[in-house]
């Protein structure tokens, strides 16, 4: 069986996800890498999350698919954008978020932005799923993206530390 | 650039409503507009409303990555980003991935009265000095200056139009009142901009 990133990369090309703005996390690693060396897709790293998201927003109105990817701390920082840009608008920026905070984390400041990922995104009605297991990798990301176009919202997709191993100290 | 280029002390100080008419006046080729929050986005809306503008309505900062991004997905068509000196200052790294990604369909013009107008005049950080376009220019977006004046502004537009970027205009801006207000309906305003770039039909 293929490699969670493996699985994930190939799904976002079959879903016509092209353009993919970060913040670096280490245990992305290996997904930045393999789409960094997959010309399908317009690959960047950005400076803050909030600049990733906007972006892919500006991206998505201008008819092109995009996704952004962080660690659990990046996205603490984006309830203002979400709220006054992705969700009014409708505009269905897709999120892949590796789990920081939780299954051994060693760093106490990331656990604690870790407890307020799932209350803020269930405050903004964002719909989320946490992947911890490889045979729901493809079927959870096809179909999540699916429905954040028909629906015109955003999804954020959680990497559990189940599913990739997590970081160690 | 010029050799020439003036500092952000020596620009006019312009009328906001002014400058942002001569630049859609401008506009012929459907050419998308980013209107960032505040008066700078008010005043485009006042400037006549286009199918091809996209007024933002919060997430403070990020007129210049959405239109970035807007210009990613329709490389044939150039894009304007309008942002306040506020704004901008909260995002000074999205001027670093501009010059990065080499964006050649993008315009970015600053209106920078030196202080947060909309929320009662405080001072920002270029009203203390802080000079946005040797900033851009550190970020490393070659093709930035301050307009010197009206004139020179109208010329700084034709280049945009014409030349890959990208490129940063700085302009002095007075603290009048904005000409109108935009309307509050995010999802309107969206596809209105969508249809307007020709994605739905």
């Amino acid at each position: 069986m293929s490699a969670w990133w493996e699985i994930v990369r190939d799904t976002l090309k079959r879903s016509e996800v092209k353009l993919v703005t970060y913040v670096p996390d280490n245990v992305l690693n290996p997904l930045i890498a393999a789409i960094h060396a997959d010309d399908y897709f317009n690959a960047f790293v950005c400076t803050r999350e909030e600049e990733a998201v906007g972006i892919v927003a500006g991206a998505w109105m201008g008819g092109m698919r995009g996704v952004v990817m962080m660690q659990t701390s990046g996205f603490a920082t984006l309830p203002n954008v979400l709220a006054s840009l992705a969700v009014p608008y409708q505009i269905p920026v897709l999120m892949v978020v590796s789990e920081r905070g939780t299954l051994g984390e060693f760093n106490i400041g990331q656990a604690m932005v870790a407890r307020t990922m799932r209350p803020a995104l269930d405050a903004m009605g964002i719909e989320h799923h946490t992947l911890t297991r490889l045979d729901e990798v493809e079927f959870i990301v096809e179909r999540s993206i699916r429905q954040a176009v028909t629906t015109q919202a955003p999804v954020c997709l959680i990497l559990s530390p189940m599913l990739t191993g997590g970081k160690a100290p | 650039m010029r050799n020439d280029a003036i500092t952000r002390d020596q620009a006019k100080i312009m009328g906001r409503f002014d400058i942002t008419k001569s630049l859609v006046a401008k506009l012929h080729k459907d050419e998308a507009v980013i209107g960032g929050i505040g008066h700078t986005n008010w005043d485009l809306w006042a400037s006549g409303r286009r199918p091809q503008n996209f007024y933002m309505l919060g997430s403070m900062g990020l007129a210049v990555p959405i239109a970035m991004g807007v210009a990613l997905a329709q490389p044939d068509r150039k894009i304007f980003a309008l942002e306040g000196d506020g704004s901008v200052l909260m995002q000074l790294g999205a001027l670093a991935t501009v010059a990065n990604q080499r964006v050649p369909n993008l315009c970015i013009i600053i209106m920078d009265n030196g202080i947060y107008q909309i929320t009662g005049g405080q001072v920002t950080a270029t009203g203390q000095g802080a000079d946005i376009v040797a900033i851009a220019r550190g970020a490393g977006i070659v093709q930035a200056e301050w307009a010197q004046d009206e004139t020179h502004f109208a010329a700084l537009m034709d280049q945009a139009l014409a030349t890959p970027g990208p490129m940063l205009v700085g302009v002095r801006t007075d603290g009048q009142k904005p000409f109108g207000q935009t309307e509050r309906d995010p999802p309107q305003l969206r596809d209105r901009f969508m249809r307007g770039l020709g994605v739905k039909k």
